[in-house]
């Protein structure tokens, strides 16, 4: 049972049953969106990891320049103060 | 002991047990990563089903009699899992049809058993039904997609699809105990399943664009122990550490 012709990729996101965002989980190869959705269910949520899936076929996504690191992130490595570590938090305030 | 009860949870749990097995030996040779996890999945979704209704059976027999013993320590005439269910994986087409026939089956008889006057068979009915609504979906939207796909995957589905229809009426003949469960209320109704098995059978064909087999005979005998040739080979795989090293433990 071989494929001659690969299906496209696919990238999945699960949100927790606990959590509010959609996260990266890993990637499958499925024909359509339909079949991505099942497959990311098979693959992914075995362990009770979700409750929602999203998938986007990879394509899709522009990535930055692995190459062009150095320029777009090294200047905020010496930037603590945009961390808003110098403010005490209400116990109230949750999902910071 | 209930015999009656305890041959019908037998019935319930055997044709699980091998058509699990069957789906088992596909682990790490599925079509791709995807549909190998799957069908993994499926398989193990069919044994935590089986292991409920042997626990059950366990208990009812009595006399130190565990789920194991039912499962593994059997002799292939003991056995009453319908002939469908034992056939080889010849090709993804094969797999997947000899599953779309037993899941509108089984969909069907546990959406019954739901109701069922035995509460613990009620209880282990809606834990299986959310399983095998899952199991269902997945054989008939690869029966749409082979049979609606390409050339060679119509012909590979419309050839499965034939070649199992001689197996399915056996799914729909009721044994002398579940005429006994039915009427105790225990039980399901067999014209019902099969009514509501050629319904649905029906209309993924068509929407798949494949042909509904027409057939006049029907290949029998599983459910009263009498087996194809493949069962002999799957006991001897399921059984061996058993019959090997009696009562081994991990």
């Amino acid at each position: 049972m071989t494929m001659k012709k690969e299906w496209p990729v696919w990238e999945v996101f699960i949100r927790s049953r606990s959590g509010l965002d959609h996260r990266h989980a890993g990637s499958v190869h499925a024909a359509d969106a339909k079949m991505a959705l099942e497959n990311a269910r098979d693959v992914y949520t075995r362990r009770q990891e979700g409750v929602s899936i999203w998938v986007v076929p990879s394509a899709s996504i522009t990535a930055s320049d692995p190459e062009e690191g150095g320029e777009l992130f090294e200047p905020a490595k010496d930037k603590v103060y945009r961390h808003p570590t110098f403010y005490d938090l209400p116990d109230e305030l949750t999902h910071m | 002991m209930n015999k009656s009860l305890y041959d019908y949870l037998i019935l319930l749990g055997d044709s699980p047990l091998i058509l699990g097995h069957r789906l088992s030996e596909l682990c790490g040779h599925g079509p791709n990563l995807e549909t190998d996890i799957a069908l993994s999945n499926i398989a193990l979704d069919l044994f935590g089903q089986v292991r409920n209704w042997f626990q059950y059976a366990a208990e009812i027999h009595g006399e130190g009699k565990t789920e194991d013993d039912i499962a593994f320590l059997r002799y292939e005439h003991e056995y009453r899992n319908v002939v469908l269910t034992e056939q080889p994986n010849k090709d993804f087409a094969w797999v997947i049809a000899r599953q779309f026939y037993f899941d509108a089956f089984h969909y069907s008889l546990l959406t019954q058993l739901c109701e069922s006057r035995d509460e613990r068979i009620s209880a282990i009915a809606a834990k299986s039904i959310k399983e095998v609504t899952y199991h269902r979906r997945f054989s008939s939207e690869w029966v749409k997609r082979l049979g609606d796909g390409t050339e060679e995957s119509h012909i590979r589905m419309q050839n499965a699809i034939a070649h199992f229809a001689m197996y399915k009426g056996e799914l729909f003949e009721e044994t002398n105990v579940e005429k006994e469960m039915f009427s105790a209320g225990i039980g399901a109704d067999f014209k019902l399943i099969k009514a509501q098995f050629e319904s649905f059978t029906n209309e993924v064909l068509n929407e798949a664009g494949l042909e509904i087999p027409q057939i006049d005979w029907t290949q029998r005998g599983g459910k009263q122990g009498v087996h194809s040739e493949h069962l002999g080979y799957i006991l001897a795989d399921l059984q061996y550490m058993q019959r090997a090293y009696p009562g081994m433990q991990w």
